[in-house]
């Protein structure tokens, strides 16, 4: 899973994806369902990317565009008790749980339709509603809040389960040794999902971790699995999410996933693709050889699941709601100056005013 | 009307509060089988079972952010600190997550968590396991603070705590664990946050105190009233966020007059704040500038004798008060 690229340096590169087998049982409308899914985060986002470089959005967009399988995977076999959290790359598990896009859309634009009533932004998307429970920035801090989601599974004996996504780095932060412990030793139905895109912002995987598969880190805990899975391949990532969700159900054990996949696009909008860290070559390259929609693509149309005038009809679909989104978003008008200061405390409040006359 | 101490008194509160709601559980370091390293949380395991009062491994992050998504799935948790010198290490939870996610959910979420423990100086600690946080905390929006000098404030308090849907930092004082006081049997007593109590009245001197400080203000009202005929009244905060000012400024306009005290540093202290709220909103009614008397800015030191001289002291809030009376 290592090379060394022109410049002598290591690099981790993506595994080729699989052959999964048997379509895992899924009916027509499951698989389409997963290709549509990754279809929307890609071209949502695409269209965020353009809107982000007119000035419509702004600060630290992070987008997932070469991740898709990982959320897609993910997200599809769970029902509706179960929970997901993620970091700050949170776009594509938002709308894969369910959040409008037009929610989505307007809440990177920071306009009063926002998910959050443009108060949080990129990094900061909830839908509780769909237990989307963020959307959080600061690296590592969402794996004690998701082993709290799962302690309160268990409080309630309900089967639910978390998913809880997390970048590459955080295997390195002392919250991830914290929360993964906790999980085994309370058995909590969490799934800890790494999306290992071979770099935390420009640093190798290898640079910041002292392990050679991420998700031997699970050796440390006593009922954890460790698996490692081809992220570009939404198969084979929702089969063994599917797996771990058994563990989750039946066993209550936690599970930890690294999805080995690749992020095209630079860190966030403001970062370049490529650099130092890696090539514009390698970038192209995986864009080629292991494009997870292509490949899932191919691997429908091998089964006749689907045939290119389906994928055109997808492609229609999804490019009518990100366009309505940006509408959406456009009228959507800026959030009222009062809203600065509401959603701070639940319940009355003394007014802030009283300190700060004239704003 | 029982008396106990502040320690029972927490306890009680935890014991009532987990007996009528049963999402209400503990979390925190040696608080189940050890019955909590100060005893706060004695006899509650065998009561409540394990799920409910639940052994925490030295991982405040973890237990902290713990609580938080507890919280945010719709449970109750009360999350200890050994002591808050250690929530350090569990800050980002409670400063960028539990009181940012209503914000910035745009209000979907509901955080009802109380973090508890002991804070400020101890006895003989030394730097690291004696400071006052509040002024960390208070300095927070979307954080409540809390900071009860007495066993009765203690359960009033710790109870509209549990109860509240935010956020809420609840800061005891390890060397007041033993105090003694009156406190209600009755287990609908609660006292609402943010409201100042009157502790002593008096029509000379404000003296503006909270937690451990309130004793000694107290101490040096008595000696101001005996021996130099200065009639003090003691005002304490209780809340610190959000703040009681009212109460406050109505004393000051009695009687024009202001001193503060708190244990912690005094630079960026929460003296400063009153001061201020005191100088916009009253300043007509002053008669000399309002002075403060707080720990030194300094970490706390082991020596006896400097640990001691560290402490906002009566002694020194004679002085004070003497001071702005223009009495030296
Ligand atoms: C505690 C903390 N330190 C630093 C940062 C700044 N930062 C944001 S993302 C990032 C890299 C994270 O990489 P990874 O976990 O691999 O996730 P990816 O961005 O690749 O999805 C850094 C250093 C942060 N947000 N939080
Ligand atoms: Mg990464």
């Amino acid at each position: 899973m290592s090379r060394r690229n022109e410049r002598g340096k290591r690099v981790l590169v993506a595994t080729k994806a699989t052959e999964s087998d048997e379509l895992l049982g899924l009916d027509r409308d499951r698989l389409v369902e997963m290709l549509r899914w990754m279809i929307l985060a890609r071209r949502f986002e695409e269209k965020a990317a353009e809107m982000y470089q007119m000035g419509e959005i702004g600060g630290f967009c992070h987008l997932y565009i070469g991740q898709e399988a990982v959320a897609a995977g993910a997200i599809t076999p769970l029902g509706d008790d179960d929970y997901v959290i993620t970091a700050y790359r949170d776009h594509a598990q938002a709308l894969i749980r369910g959040l409008d896009a037009n929610a989505l859309m307007a809440e990177l634009f920071g306009r009063v339709g926002g998910s959050s009533g443009g108060k949080g932004g990129s990094m900061h998307i909830f839908n509780a509603a769909r237990h989307f429970m963020g959307g959080h920035a600061i690296v590592g801090s969402h794996l004690p809040i998701a082993i709290g989601l799962g302690y309160a599974i268990r409080y309630r004996d309900s089967d639910a389960v978390c998913v809880c996504f997390m970048g590459d780095s955080v295997v390195n932060i002392g919250a991830f040794n914290e929360s993964l412990n906790m999980a085994a030793l309370w058995d909590l139905p969490v799934i800890f999902l790494i999306e290992n895109n071979l770099f935390g912002m420009g640093t190798a995987v290898h640079r910041a971790a002292a392990v050679e598969k991420l998700a031997d880190r699970a050796c440390a805990y006593a009922g954890m699995e460790g698996w490692t899975v081809d992220g570009m391949d939404v198969l084979a990532v929702r089969k063994s999410v599917e797996r771990a969700i058994e563990r989750a159900r039946l066993e209550r054990k936690p599970t930890l996933i690294e999805a080995v996949t690749y992020r095209y696009m630079g860190h966030s909008m403001s970062d370049p693709s490529h650099g130092v860290y890696r090539t514009k070559e390698d970038v192209l390259e995986h864009r080629k050889k292991v494009d997870p929609i292509d490949h899932f693509v191919d691997t429908l149309k091998k089964h006749a699941v689907i045939d290119g005038s389906d994928v055109t009809q997808i492609e229609e679909s999804v490019m009518a709601i990100v366009a309505e989104s940006v509408e959406f978003a456009k009228n959507s008008p800026e959030p009222d100056p009062e809203a600065l200061y509401t959603d701070i405390y639940y319940g009355d409040y003394p007014d802030p005013k009283r300190r700060d006359p004239w704003r | 009307m029982a008396v106990i101490a502040y320690r029972e008194a927490l306890n009680q509160a935890l014991r009532e509060e987990m007996r009528r709601d049963p999402d209400i559980f503990l979390m925190g370091e040696e608080i189940a089988e050890y019955d909590g390293a100060y005893k706060v949380t004695k006899g509650l395991l065998e009561e409540f079972g394990e799920m409910r009062v639940r052994d925490a491994p030295i991982a405040e992050m973890g237990f902290a952010g713990l609580g938080v998504g507890a919280a945010m799935a719709g449970l109750r948790p009360v999350i200890e600190f050994m002591t808050w010198n250690f929530a350090l290490l569990a800050i980002d939870e409670i400063v960028n997550t539990a009181a940012k996610l209503r914000y910035m959910s745009g209000g979907q979420l509901k955080l009802p968590i109380t973090f508890r423990g002991p804070n400020a100086g101890a006895i003989q600690l030394a730097a690291s396991h004696s400071q006052s946080f509040e002024s960390w905390y208070a300095y927070v929006p979307g954080l409540k603070v809390v900071a009860p000098s007495t066993p009765r404030d203690a359960k009033g308090l710790l109870k509209s705590a549990i109860r509240d849907d935010n956020p809420v930092v609840f800061l005891e004082n390890e060397v007041i664990y033993g105090l003694k006081g009156e406190v209600p049997d009755d287990e609908d007593f609660t006292i609402p946050l943010g409201q100042s109590e009157v502790k002593r009245s008096g029509d000379d001197v404000t003296v503006v105190a909270h937690a451990r400080s309130v004793h000694w203000a107290m101490e040096a009202a008595e000696i101001l009233a005996e021996k130099h005929d200065i009639s003090v009244e003691v005002v304490d905060p209780r809340t610190i966020r959000p703040l009681d000012i009212d109460t406050i400024l109505d004393s000051v306009r009695k009687t024009n007059r202001c001193v503060i005290v708190e244990e912690g540093h005094p630079f960026c202290g929460i003296g400063a704040q009153v001061v201020d709220d005191i100088q916009r909103e009253a300043f007509d009614y002053l008669d000399a500038p309002v002075i403060r008397v707080t720990g030194p800015d300094a970490p706390t030191p082991y020596a006896r004798n400097l640990e001691q001289l560290s402490l906002p002291q009566a002694e020194f809030i004679v002085q004070a008060v003497q001071h702005v009376s223009y009495l030296e």
